[in-house]
């Protein structure tokens, strides 16, 4: 009964800080119905939904139902799935669940936020534990600021480093007309602008928005009937640490290792630089660009930052990441991960106009979570041969 | 940003509710928190499957997930393995910025403890520092009742 799966079409609202303009669920029919276009289907031949966003950003607890007038579902299967950061990865992962079980063959797949509808900070902070975390630290930023601190003590990286990364990620952003941030900045701007959290500046985090994502995914009976060029789904996992801020090896996300392990080896990918051909990273802040692409197995421990500062992860390099302008660029939570993943099967697909990367065969889309867990989705080309 | 409400009359409906949460501590956290209150001592969880001991304790081994745990007191000294120095005040801080969150490995557990340092320079903060646990004059069961830590002496 098992199935392959693929993405077969993506839609994605214009990115902003606010959208005065549109309620939360016609900013989710912007995007339902740009990946409808995309894959030339109609609401009809949609068999179940699933849907995600963070209850606390926009106090509504009952998002599958609410939804129904912006993503279709109304008399249809529609499930919410919510897991903080990683939430858009991970409504991509269930949605894959559905078809490649065979129980669904085409499924919508919505990530959606309006973070300038609360107090973003305060929100975030419903992410850590009430009673041993919670009243000790508050906002997103400083566990990044203590990841970078022990990565810095543990491999000598410096800021000038968080910040090439930064300067990489606005850059790219320029050529996605999606991408709330479009403006090049140069590393002494990134490294002059205000410090929140050693050694966080500004411009080294992402900034907050209001945006959808959605995604088709179809099953091997039809995905080739609705594209041409379906992107396959390879592999998909996630990880968790233990429960607590402390309990995290700073300076390494440990998550992301065993993730990445897991799905390269079910998809027998041996050297993934070379066979990796395009990473859109969920990356809240510069220094992940370094740490993480090291626990992914792209370069070993301590040698991100030599990797980065070669142009490799450019526009153009070996290995290019983010070619979206990635979380830096713009960061609608729910949908932040589904939009890792909708611009990696863009990129499979040879959809991504602007920032395409050429000759694509193999994608990487992940999603990140405040206490240090993982989601992470290997995209193909080809049929997967299992 | 002003050009966002261009030819937007944006209309706002705003909230009249607050929901106001309390958590119960639970049996693992409040026999930590009796204790330090009562005692001024700090205690972990050991698996002796696993051979490691937790701070924050745990009702069972997060590794293993054996249930057959063991209460040991620590002595209230550890060693700094990640910090920042929070710039600008959020209204969720315990107090005004800057403030020097760390990680503190007490000595001889498994998992970081999450908390303040003080009498310290941000500037003179460095991963592997020693560090005390200064305890609260007034107690409350709850982790202030450690006041913050500071450099060992």
């Amino acid at each position: 009964m098992a199935k392959r799966a693929a993405i077969v079409g993506t839609g994605q609202t214009f990115h902003k800080s606010h959208r005065p303009d549109v309620n939360g669920q016609e900013l989710i029919n912007e995007a339902v119905s740009r990946a409808l276009l995309d894959a030339n289907l109609t609401m009809k031949d949609i068999d179940a939904i699933i849907i995600g966003n963070m209850d606390h950003f926009e106090g509504i607890n009952y998002v599958d139902c609410w939804s129904v007038d912006g993503s279709g579902g109304t008399m249809k299967p529609v499930m919410k799935i919510t897991t903080g950061g990683t939430t858009g990865c991970t409504i991509a992962i269930g949605g894959y669940h559905l078809v490649a079980s065979g129980m669904f063959d085409k499924v919508l797949i919505v990530g959606w936020e309006k973070n300038s509808e609360s107090d973003t900070s305060g929100a975030i902070t419903t992410a850590f534990d009430p009673i041993w975390d919670r009243l000790v630290f508050a906002g997103a930023i400083s566990g990044l600021a203590a990841e970078a601190q022990a990565y810095i003590a543990r491999y000598g990286a410096t800021d000038r480093d968080g910040a090439r990364v930064s300067v990489r990620d606005r850059k790219h952003a320029l050529n996605n007309p999606h991408a709330q941030l479009r403006k090049e900045v140069s590393l002494e701007e990134v490294l002059a602008s205000p410090m929140l959290a050693d050694p966080i500046h500004l411009l080294d985090v992402c900034p907050r928005t209001d945006g959808a994502c959605a995604v088709i995914m179809a099953s091997e009976d039809s995905a080739e009937k609705i594209t041409k060029t379906p992107d396959w789904i390879w592999g998909t996992g996630n990880r968790h640490p233990y429960a607590y801020l402390g309990d995290a090896d700073y300076g390494r996300l440990t998550s992301m290792e065993r993730t990445a392990k897991e799905i390269f080896k079910k998809a027998g990918i041996k050297e993934p630089r070379k066979e990796i051909n395009v990473i859109e990273l969920y990356q809240p802040y510069s220094f992940a660009g370094i740490i993480w692409i090291e626990d992914m197995g792209i370069v070993p421990p301590g040698k991100g930052a030599e990797y980065i500062w070669s142009g490799a992860t450019d526009m153009g390099g070996e290995l290019p990441i983010n070619p979206s302008g990635g979380v830096i660029s713009c960061n609608p939570i729910g949908a932040t991960g589904l939009i890792r993943c909708a611009e990696a099967a863009m990129q499979v697909m040879g959809k991504a106009e602007g920032r395409q990367v050429p000759d694509v065969n193999h994608a990487v889309s992940t999603g990140f979570g405040g206490c240090w867990w993982t989601d992470m989705i290997l995209h193909g080309k080809k049929k997967p041969n299992y | 940003m002003s050009n966002v409400f261009k030819g937007v009359e944006p209309l706002v409906v705003k909230s009249k509710i607050s929901v106001p949460y309390h958590w119960w501590a639970g049996e693992t956290a409040s026999a930590f928190f009796i204790k330090l209150r009562d005692e001024q001592k700090i205690s972990g969880t050991w698996c002796a499957a696993c051979k490691k001991l937790f701070l924050p304790p745990r009702k069972t081994c997060p590794l293993c997930f054996s249930a057959q745990i063991e209460w040991k007191t620590v002595q209230p000294v550890g060693t700094v393995t990640a910090f920042t120095v929070v710039r600008r005040q959020l209204a969720a801080m315990p107090r005004k910025a800057p403030v020097i969150y760390a990680m503190i490995k007490i000595d001889g557990t498994e998992t970081g403890l999450l908390h303040i340092l003080d009498e310290v320079k941000p500037g003179d903060v460095k991963i592997g520092m020693r560090v005390e646990a200064k305890f609260a004059e007034v107690r409350k069961a709850t982790i202030f009742d450690i006041e913050y830590f500071r450099p060992a002496r």
